[in-house]
């Protein structure tokens, strides 16, 4: 400070013009705290990940130069956004990790580079893209086909008994690890033989009508295609509370294809999506989600990747079902009032549930209840991350990042598990061996006397 | 379509889910009270070193020996001078029953002397016992072993340094390769869990638990050394496991020196605080920051969280607001001005930005005492000193007045203004 001592002349100018879903701010704001290092489920057991700050901050620097390209270790990231939370300078971390995988999944696209290299005459390089390019296919491919489990599910479901049959035979299992690399170690989840649409359907829609309380009912593909029990239990629960329920049209929430960077496609679905929930939410209704991935995609990730009409209205107008209800519903009031059949509940937050501040919601709300017992099995993440644990690869790590959530369940005194996120509640089964129910679930249980309640689950 | 209407209720809600907030909420419900913890972000304390401070150098910069002593020659305006010798206690009694036998420094009201990662002795409260066998006042012979490429943690820099800076014990200092291969970005993690699980790595002789090979790279170190210490990363639920077994292969006592954010036993403080919270029966909600409120006839009554554009209410009788300082985001600042922007408390500061700043950056800076002005029950004040509202107060870094980084003195503050504000709070709602 010399000869520009006077402060009174410093006036504040704006270097960089910043422009619709720039994430220079973000990469600024990061002072290297290495707190996000410190929550990040993956770096802790997998030694060749370098962490959130590096995929995310330092990494958007990295590649601000144009030879610098995304570094292979972004497809180590598992997409649990846990580092969103634990940022004191609020980096929006994950969108930079999203960002920075769809670009690297989009440059893993060979064909056209080694076509250019070829019309150029540089053969060696053209060479050496397809060979990388068919190294890489195989993980392509197979990140291809768990990221649309959407389109798996439907085909699954026209035909569920011999899909169930085919995905869990033994030579397919092999199949499938040897030639795609996916793992054989778990079980496929079971195709439901009615769908949630197809109950829907059947039961005729609604059974309330009430332009005054109006909810769409996000599903999301694993409630519609592998537990309609989670849809019929949230269906009950809101008619109790005379709420008149839509199931809009829908595809993929996009979680999976966000995890694998497949955002062409998650954009596909998100155009749908928001296009069929916005309209529910101009005829005056809430979207309540019972899959707390799809809230969050919903809420978070759509307005962060991608610029749709109204995608703003759909972020602001997304919530988790049991987080309405509370809000709008005395719910507190009325579960302390109420008893459950007597059991004990191990309870797992999923990662995505916590990012929405909800981490405690179900632990709170069940504790009240005469006769119900829950207990929160601490902050661990179950580490299988939706499509993550089911790659051949990353199993092993899966496993580890989930061990202390495995040896809290089996601590606990209940032995019949309770978690909001379907990929989680495999884990947990896979882990335990036990069952694992959505807290929509024993909701409707403990609010609703319905007799027809047996033949809808 | 419902505008969430339906308020979460409870008898006090804190704000903030550092030190001083977590503090505020057991003293709250061991009052009496039910409490609602709002918190924007996982705790603080993942950025504090795991120190415990109450008065480590007297306003006028000398060392003190006891800070129960030197309290009392505190200017009036100071806000242990204010709130009193009591809540200090208070506030140290209820820290000492949360941590258990996990910190040392109980036994004595007199300040302990930590040597620090950055080579420098520490005068503090409490420490945790993973630190007790390097105090600075020991004069056993000490080998300090850092790792390649964990750069925060210079071993020969550190040794040298606290020679210079008066520490008795002859020390030495080495750099070793960490057992394992990690890649250096997350290096300190992956070594932390390793060592926690005690997994198995590979070496020249074959695979072994990390613990055990550990070990034998810092052996051939060890000479005349009756103590080994260590940068802060000897594992996290079972540290203690971790050590002991350092402590039975090598032989000597074994200790770690608290590192910079992201700290590891500030993590294993945030376990300790989050299972007295639940112990205490406090409801936590975190992730989403508070960010308006309403208020009627000179009481807060309700404040609303942000949920991606919509807007939670949480009811409460009493508030705590203890969001931080300038580092912690309780208090923002511009170019022009200062402002507290939760409840939009009053921060006295001068109109003349060029007086935020004293000239020589290791003297008297005016912005490190900037914060809410409060009374002495803990209610922030308004340019006239009346009570801004009837049922808020405030505790921690979001206070003003004390320039606790130059005091060391930051803990201390959170501990005595959490304990008071909580139990205020807790027996006013009933």
């Amino acid at each position: 400070m010399s000869d520009t001592d006077d402060t009174s002349s410093f006036d504040p100018v704006t270097v960089f013009e910043p422009t619709e879903q720039d994430l220079r701010s973000g990469s600024d704001d990061c002072y290297k705290c290495s707190t996000c290092d410190s929550v990040c489920p993956v770096a802790a057991v997998d030694s060749s990940f370098p962490g959130p700050k590096f995929q995310g901050p330092e990494q958007w620097r990295l590649t601000r130069k144009e030879d610098t390209e995304i570094d292979d270790s972004i497809m180590g990231c598992s997409n649990c956004m846990r580092c969103d939370g634990a940022c004191p300078s609020s980096v929006p971390l994950s969108q930079m990790h999203n960002t920075a995988r769809g670009a690297y999944v989009e440059q893993q696209r060979f064909a056209s580079d080694a076509v250019a290299a070829l019309r150029s005459g540089a053969f060696r390089r053209a060479a050496s893209i397809v060979r990388d390019g068919v190294a890489d296919f195989r993980e392509r491919i197979r990140n291809r086909l768990l990221a649309n489990y959407y389109t798996a599910g439907r085909f699954a479901s026209k035909l569920p008994r011999v899909a169930n049959a085919a995905t869990n035979f033994g030579p397919t299992r092999w199949l499938l690890e040897r030639v795609l690399g996916i793992t054989s170690e778990r079980s496929f989840p079971s195709f439901a033989t009615q769908t949630f649409r197809e109950w829907w359907a059947d039961r005729g829609g609604s059974h309330v009508e009430n332009p005054d309380k109006r909810v769409a009912y996000f599903h999301g593909c694993y409630a519609n295609y592998n537990t309609p029990a989670v849809g019929k239990a949230m269906v009950r629960v809101f008619e109790s509370f005379e709420y008149e329920v839509l199931v809009p049209q829908q595809r993929c929430s996009g979680t999976p294809m966000f995890a694998n960077g497949r955002l062409d496609d998650a954009k596909r679905h998100a155009e749908t999506n928001v296009e069929s929930l916005a309209e529910a939410i101009a005829d005056g209704a809430a979207v309540i989600a019972s899959c707390t991935s799809c809230s969050m995609a919903l809420r978070e990730e759509y307005p962060e990747l991608f610029d749709i009409d109204d995608i703003d209205a759909v972020s602001e107008h997304t919530y988790e079902s049991l987080e309405y209800l509370r809000h709008n519903e005395d719910l507190d009031a009325v579960l302390s009032e109420s008893s459950g059949d007597a059991e004990e509940y191990v309870y797992h937050a999923p990662c995505h549930a916590r990012n929405q501040g909800l981490e405690r919601q179900a632990v709170e709300l069940f504790s009240s209840v005469d006769g119900v017992t829950i207990e929160d099995v601490g902050d661990s993440c179950s580490g299988i991350s939706g499509t993550y644990g089911w790659k051949t690869e990353k199993y092993d790590n899966s496993m580890a990042i989930g061990d202390p959530m495995f040896t809290e369940m089996e601590a606990a005194a209940g032995e019949q598990g309770m978690t909001e996120c379907p990929t989680c509640a495999m884990q947990m089964s896979h882990g335990t061996g036990y069952s694992i129910t959505h807290p929509l679930e024993l909701l409707a249980d403990i609010l609703t006397d319905d007799p027809s309640a047996s033949s809808d689950r | 379509m419902g505008a969430m209407t339906v308020a979460i209720d409870a008898d006090v809600c804190v704000i903030g889910g550092g030190l001083a907030g977590m503090t505020s909420a057991i003293a709250a419900a061991e009052a009496g009270a039910s409490v609602r913890l709002l918190s924007h972000k996982k705790s603080t304390l993942r950025q504090a070193s795991g120190l415990i401070d109450l008065l480590g150098y007297t306003p006028a910069g000398e060392i003190v020996a006891d800070p129960f002593d030197a309290m009392a020659t505190l200017p009036d305006h100071h806000l242990y001078q204010r709130i009193g010798e009591q809540a200090v206690h208070d506030g140290f009694d209820l820290f000492d029953a949360v941590v258990g036998e996990s910190y040392s420094g109980d036994h004595t009201a007199a300040n302990a002397l930590v040597p620090t990662y950055g080579g420098r002795i520490k005068p503090t409260a409490r420490y945790p016992t993973m630190t007790a066998a390097g105090l600075a006042s020991d004069r056993s012979p000490v080998l300090f072993v850092g790792f390649e490429r964990l750069t925060a943690f210079d071993a020969p820099y550190v040794s040298a340094s606290l020679s210079s800076d008066g520490m008795p014990a002859p020390t030495r200092g080495v750099t070793i390769s960490a057992p394992g291969s990690h890649r250096p970005d997350t290096r300190l993690h992956r070594l932390v869990h390793a060592l926690d699980v005690n997994e198995s790595v590979s070496t020249s002789t074959g695979s072994q638990p990390i613990r055990d090979a550990l070990a034998r790279r810092i052996e051939p170190h060890l000479e005349s050394a009756q103590r080994v210490g260590l940068p802060a990363l000897l594992g996290l639920e079972n540290a203690p496991d971790v050590r002991r077994d350092l402590e039975r292969l090598l032989g000597v006592d074994v200790f770690e020196l608290p590192m910079g954010p992201p700290s590891i036993p500030g993590q294993r403080l945030e376990h300790q605080y989050l299972d007295a919270l639940d112990d205490a029966g406090v409801f936590r909600t975190t992730g989403n920051p508070v960010v308006a409120f309403d208020a009627d006839a000179g009481r807060i009554q309700r404040v609303y969280i942000d949920r991606n554009g919509s807007r939670v209410p949480y009811t409460a009788s009493q508030f705590v607001l203890a969001t931080g300082g300038l580092v912690g985001k309780g208090l923002a600042s511009d170019r022009t001005a200062l402002s507290e922007p939760v409840f939009g408390c009053h921060v006295p500061h001068p109109a003349d930005r060029a007086e935020w700043y004293g000239d020589d950056p290791h003297t008297d800076q005016p912005f490190a005492r900037f914060g809410v002005a409060v009374d002495r029950s803990l209610k922030p004040c308004d340019d006239s000193e009346t009570p801004e509202y009837d049922n808020l107060r405030a505790a921690g870094g979001v206070l003003g007045g004390t320039d606790v980084t130059m005091e060391l003195s930051a803990s201390g503050r959170s501990l005595a203004s959490g304990v008071r504000a909580g139990r205020l709070a807790g027996e006013r709602s009933n």
